[in-house]
């Protein structure tokens, strides 16, 4: 096992390179620092340009795309003070891109626990009766869900429960002027953007985890079990469920960038300061050297979220042995 | 019965009052999928839709550009709905009613040029790379699975403004915001879900007997796949057709709403255009300007989830429909 993680870790390294790279590329043609440079600050003169091309790396040509990457993953490898500034308020990147991942993991955590584990408990309950009605309603229900985009539930719950009934806050993590940390005001600014991917989240697993159960219903392992005089909660728990879960660990590791992909349009519209705002507003200012940053972060979280999921796939059954 | 009806001869069966209706395997899918009660629902409803959308000189109330009231008249922006103005107005008066039948029309025709589009490149380079395997389909898989596993909405952001950077291209691809710009964004995202699938498809049919039977009198690989692989497939490759169509209309609404969709021009609008602006009537309270939109968008999205579904069952009888 060890040495599987170990050869899966050392591949990473090209991986990350060749991403890494084509990201680099992506974002000095498509965003095209030099402009956004000058146009976030009109008034730089030749000599101002010339210092931000120099403290970014900008080469041009094809030999200059090498050359400016190298020299940028070597200052990003050195650490957040090495990082260039950002274009707009030059200002350090660090800072405001950590601020985002922590609001951004906080939400992503608690969506994904409450919508994991009620979606794989609802698949679990329906499929012990498949056709009867608790059946039929969260399948139904979970099919219609299903056709609903984050960015459509996320205005509807933000409409009805925020602007029309007043229950939870609109927008923010804090409301405006709120100094320190107050548990119970955040956890309410959390309600309605966690609503929004634990909806989603939750009918796309009780999906998965219903099939999967119903999958390996017929298996023999479970009639053996049954055989043995197992009482059918452990039947359930310690055959059916563990086998039903090995192919949804996968889906559960390949769905990391879905996940953040959906908090991505729930945070604009509620206005929380996490990766999605931080995203788009950079992306707006086409600011180089914020977003590469937070891309690459982005290529070595995916990578990562892969390799957890081939890991824990190979613990999970007990007939992949990988040594 | 069905056993013995086959032996006796058709006299038999007329004399005994009975009679056996032969059917070819394409009717007994259109059969099949009528019985989908909510394929054939979603069928008529889409229908419906279409009718009113293309038929636009009949069923729209005012023109696109048209004022309901003329600002002299008084105040007609945000009106709610009424007999004047169905579906309510918008900022600058105009009938919401009339703007989404214009707006679904061109959401629905880039939905449905990217989904063929990307089914036709998919199909081709899944197949190509099954029937030739080895180390360009170990590449190419690869290379699917990193971009798929990539957040969408930053993923296309990204792609949308590097195929944006780059000069040479937009003689052939258009401007960043021009509607052949959108579908080309689209089929390119979506071309690798549906190489993925048919790939895993033709994998499965190469080794069986019809095509060995094909090989051994003399048929070419290319003929192989056009003839057998490609028709024996064409159920899956159906569906993920249906489901291409409402993921480039989800698409152009998601990035749209974030003001990265496509610009219509004058005197059109798009479905994500009228969805961008329920962002802000959400936070003013215009119910109005959010359910009609969005309510558009997931009718659309559920009929067509639907009939994707009717599609599975009818062209794929060995499979359990699950009810």
């Amino acid at each position: 096992m060890a040495r599987f993680i170990m050869r899966r870790l050392l591949w990473m390294i090209p991986t990350l390179l060749i991403v890494t790279f084509l990201v680099y590329l992506a974002c000095r043609i498509g965003w095209n620092p030099e402009k956004s440079y000058a146009r976030i600050n009109p008034r730089a003169g030749k000599k101002r340009i010339a210092e931000f091309k120099a403290a970014n790396g900008l080469y041009e040509g094809a030999w200059g795309y090498v050359r400016g990457y190298y020299e940028w993953l070597w200052k990003f490898v050195r650490g957040p003070s090495n990082w260039p500034r950002a274009i707009k308020g030059g200002g350090e990147v660090w800072g405001p891109l950590r601020y985002s991942i922590f609001n951004t993991l906080r939400l992503a955590g608690t969506a994904s626990v409450l919508g994991v584990g009620i979606g794989l408990t609802l698949g679990v309950v329906s499929s012990r009766r498949p056709g009867g009605w608790l059946d039929t309603v969260v399948n139904t229900t979970a099919f219609f869900v299903g056709g609903i985009p984050p960015f459509v539930s996320g205005v509807v719950l933000q409409l009805a429960f925020a602007v029309q009934w007043g229950l939870f806050p609109a927008a923010g993590v804090y409301p405006p002027g709120q100094d320190g940390f107050d548990l119970p005001l955040m956890l309410k600014h959390m309600v309605l953007p966690v609503a929004v991917v634990a909806i989603q989240t939750i009918g796309q697993y009780s999906r998965y985890m219903r099939a999967s159960v119903l999958d390996v219903s017929s298996a023999d392992f479970l009639r053996t079990a049954r055989a043995k005089g197992l009482p059918e909660r452990q039947v359930l728990f310690k055959h059916s469920v563990r086998n039903a879960l090995i192919p949804i660990v996968t889906i559960l590791g390949l769905d990391f960038g879905q996940l953040i992909g959906g908090l991505i349009i729930t945070e604009n519209i509620f206005n929380y300061p996490g990766m999605g705002e931080y995203f788009i507003k950079a992306a707006n200012d086409g600011d180089f050297p914020r977003l590469l940053p937070f891309l690459v972060i982005i290529t070595i979280s995916v990578v990562l979220f892969n390799l957890i999921a081939d890991v824990l796939y190979a613990v999970l059954d007990p007939r992949i042995r990988l040594d | 019965m069905t056993d013995t009806s086959i032996s006796v001869p058709d006299d038999t069966l007329a004399r005994e009052g009975l009679t056996a209706t032969t059917l070819s395997p394409g009717r007994m899918a259109w059969k099949r999928y009528w019985s989908h009660r909510g394929a054939a629902v979603s069928t008529l409803i889409l229908a419906i839709v279409l009718f009113f959308v293309l038929a636009t000189p009949i069923t729209a109330r005012y023109g696109i550009n048209e004022q309901v009231i003329k600002i002299e008249d008084g105040n007609n922006v945000f009106l709610s709905p009424s007999s004047k103005a169905w579906f309510g107005t918008d900022d600058i008066g105009r009938d919401m009613y009339t703007r989404l039948l214009y707006g679904i029309r061109t959401s629905m025709f880039i939905g449905i040029a990217s989904a063929i589009l990307s089914v036709v490149i998919g199909t081709a380079v899944g197949a190509w790379a099954a029937m030739r395997g080895g180390r360009i389909d170990n590449l190419l898989m690869r290379a699917t699975d990193m971009f798929l596993a990539w957040p969408f909405l930053v993923l296309i952001v990204l792609v949308r403004e590097f195929l944006g950077g780059v000069k040479v291209l937009e003689p052939i691809i258009g401007g960043k915001t021009s509607i052949r710009f959108v579908i080309l964004l689209f089929a390119f995202f979506g071309w690798m879900g549906v190489a993925r699938l048919v790939r895993g498809q033709i994998l499965g049919l190469k080794e069986r007997e019809f095509v060995e039977a094909a090989r051994a009198v003399g048929a070419s690989n290319f003929r192989i796949v056009i003839k057998h692989l490609i028709p024996n497939s064409v159920g899956p490759i159906l569906v993920a057709l249906t489901l291409s169509v409402i993921g480039a209309i989800v698409g152009e609404s998601t990035l749209s709403f974030f003001g990265f969709g496509p610009q219509p021009g004058e005197n059109s609008t798009s479905l994500g255009n009228l969805i961008g602006l329920s962002r802000e009537a959400a936070k003013r309270g215009d119910w109005f300007l959010v359910a009609f939109p969005c309510g558009a968008l997931v009718l659309l999205a559920i009929c067509i989830n639907f009939i994707g579904d009717g599609l599975r069952d009818a062209l794929d009888p060995k499979l359990d429909s699950g009810r």
